[in-house]
């Protein structure tokens, strides 16, 4: 397990990545007797792309939830930006410039992509009731200022043609992307994707993976993933937490991981003799 | 053929966000108005106002809120007779209270007192979704309606227990008491009603809608993308309460002039919106309008054609406009979720079209 220092390191491609963002510290997380989480600690830096990877059921997506606030863990401490987090509600990590995607698309079937994106604006807009009934004025500025925002991310993820059309009438590939729209409308600081790949055919995948590092590069983007497509994980992230049965079996980057012997044994198996 | 948006460019985000972004639209939309407010004022009679127009109107600001609530929000409400009783009894304490306000005002802040009801009453749905949120408000319905009857403060000690709306004028003008004119009655209602779409739909449109609608399609992606859900859900609550107290206050005073509370705001006014905003269409502000016309014209129509024209009697008739009515609502669940207003949206989608079939 490498220590890197607290200043940041330089990729092998040359980007460099800041200091401690999150940091989870002694993460255990149970429901009734099921351990989902054992003792898990790991950070995230300013800028990097994280991955968090790991068998069916190693804990990856409730190690996700814990940093979005969804389950709250039994112990151990979520450190963001420097402070400690106390127990959150979702709402109020989004608000802390936390965003996120899901495993299983969770989009607003009943809305335009144009209004699922403009959703992900709402923790900026801050106009009143009244001034909104009202319309002119305030809110009609406000709503036409996210609307650049949000134009800008459509043009970014090419979904321009699809603007206004109904969600439900998306196909599958195109719903992780406009999902993905949301989530970069907010403008998170830390972004993170559970499967952003799943299901996808490898053009979609490639497609995906160029827009997690455009991203990264343009916006500059912290960016947290769970993927099972290990030849992404590899050519993508940074830096990669292994995870397996809850607990942490590996963590660094992809070609130390890959070399990890614990690693090794649990994506191949041990020979029982 | 006449029906398209062909040409019609849009350059600027706030034209793209238009009501109506069609030109047709726009202008049929403006020749509705003139005639709502230049035309059928001068043209109308006492039966047309009282059986057709007021109904009709006050019903639309109704189902406006209740469309808000559960077409945007999601969540239901079968409180909207007890909402719309605390809004004809706030009405009638500020009546009494201070007669030398105009009525104007005595209409808005009844909607203020009803929101502020109707956001103690949307507590519960925090906590509890669908079918047992509908029976929390239920209860809401029953305990507001017992109230108004057993406490004789509201209906200020009088002896029948009823309420019974002074005059009250504006502009020189009555516009409530038995010697208000139709036309005068009408236009007073009218002006609300044409408020409460245009706030309706700035809402909807907006921030506040699109919060609604996350709640409404899926409440945890809603609560991770930075919506506070108890709000969200009260604002709803508050917007829904502040439309149907006005109605309310409409109702009481404008429309009927005296109301014995059990009567006219029971449990049969809650399913009345409900099923207005149902058959005209969920999650529509025009649909909330085709469904007010649809269930006050029905009867009107039943009444005319059935009794008047085959000589049926008056209770028969009256029976058959239940069945309809029931059939209806089962047709619409079944076929068409989303109302009238989505049979308007295909026929323009068609229209635009037509006559080539692609």
């Amino acid at each position: 397990m490498n220590q890197m220092s607290t200043e940041g390191y330089v990729t092998p491609d040359g980007r460099k990545i800041g200091g401690v963002m999150m940091e989870m510290r002694n993460i255990t997380l149970r429901f009734g007797g099921v351990k989902a989480i054992t003792d898990i600690s790991f950070d995230i830096r300013e800028g990097e792309i994280r991955a968090i990877i790991g068998p069916n059921g190693a804990g990856k997506s409730s190690m996700l939830n814990v940093i979005s606030g969804f389950y709250v863990p039994q112990e151990g401490e979520v450190w963001f930006r420097g402070a400690q987090r106390p127990p959150m509600k979702p709402y109020q990590v989004a608000q802390q410039g936390i965003a996120r995607t899901f495993q299983n698309i969770a989009l607003f079937e009943g809305m335009s992509v144009l209004d699922n994106v403009m959703t992900g604006r709402l923790t900026h807009m801050k106009t009143g009731m009244l001034a909104q009934a009202i319309w002119k004025g305030k809110a009609e500025r406000e709503e036409v200022e996210n609307r650049e925002v949000v134009e800008k991310i459509i043009d970014f993820l090419e979904i321009q043609a699809i603007r206004k059309t109904p969600v439900a009438r998306l196909p599958y590939g195109l719903k992780k992307r406009v999902e993905l729209a949301r989530a970069l409308a907010a403008e998170p600081s830390l972004l993170l994707l559970d499967e952003p790949m799943a299901g996808m055919n490898v053009e979609e995948k490639e497609d995906m993976s160029r827009f997690i590092l455009d991203v990264n590069d343009e916006f500059g983007t912290t960016i947290a993933l769970i993927e099972h497509d290990m030849g992404v994980v590899m050519d993508l992230s940074d830096r990669v937490v292994v995870m397996d049965y809850g607990k942490k079996i590996g963590d660094g980057t992809p070609s130390e991981v890959r070399n990890n012997q614990a690693v090794i044994d649990a994506y191949l198996g041990v020979a029982h003799d | 053929m006449f029906y398209r948006e062909a040409g019609d460019f849009k350059t600027s985000y706030v034209d793209d966000n238009q009501t109506f972004p069609i030109k047709f639209d726009r202008y049929r939309y403006y020749a509705v108005l003139l005639i709502a407010f230049a035309i059928i004022p001068f043209v109308l009679n006492d039966y047309w106002v009282n059986a057709v127009f007021l109904p009709f109107l006050i019903y639309s600001i109704a189902a406006i809120g209740l469309n808000v609530l559960v077409g945007y929000c999601g969540q239901v409400s079968l409180g909207t007779g007890g909402f719309m009783a605390v809004g004809a009894y706030a009405c009638y304490k500020l009546m009494t209270s201070f007669p030398d306000v105009n009525i104007l005002f005595h209409v808005i802040i009844s909607g203020g007192i009803t929101a502020l009801v109707g956001l103690l009453f949307g507590l519960p749905s925090l906590r509890i979704k669908g079918f047992y949120l509908a029976v929390a408000t239920l209860a809401a319905q029953f305990f507001l309606v017992w109230l108004f009857n057993r406490v004789p403060w509201f209906y200020n000690y009088s002896a029948s227990g009823q309420i019974s709306a002074p005059e009250r004028t504006l502009l020189g003008i009555a516009i409530t008491g038995p010697n208000a004119p139709a036309w005068a009655m009408y236009l007073f209602c009218l002006v609300f009603v044409a408020a409460s779409a245009i706030i309706a739909r700035n809402l909807t449109r907006g921030a506040f809608g699109r919060k609604w609608m996350a709640i409404r399609d899926m409440d945890i992606a809603a609560e991770i993308i930075g919506v506070d859900p108890l709000k969200a859900k009260l604002s709803a609550f508050a917007v829904l309460s502040f439309f149907v107290g006005i109605s309310g206050a409409l109702f009481f005073s404008v429309y009927l002039g005296a109301v014995e509370v059990g009567e006219v705001f029971g449990i049969q006014k809650s399913f009345l919106v409900l099923f207005m905003v149902i058959i005209g269409g969920l999650g529509s502000i025009f649909g909330s309008f085709a469904g007010a016309a649809f269930l006050v014209l029905l009867p009107v129509f039943l009444k005319n054609v059935l009794v008047a024209g085959l000589g049926w009697p008056t209770d028969m008739a009256a029976h058959l406009e239940f069945m309809i009515v029931g059939a209806l609502i089962i047709t619409f669940l079944i076929a068409e979720p989303h109302g009238l207003a989505q049979l308007w949206r295909v026929t323009k989608e068609k229209l635009r079209l037509w006559p080539f079939p692609h």
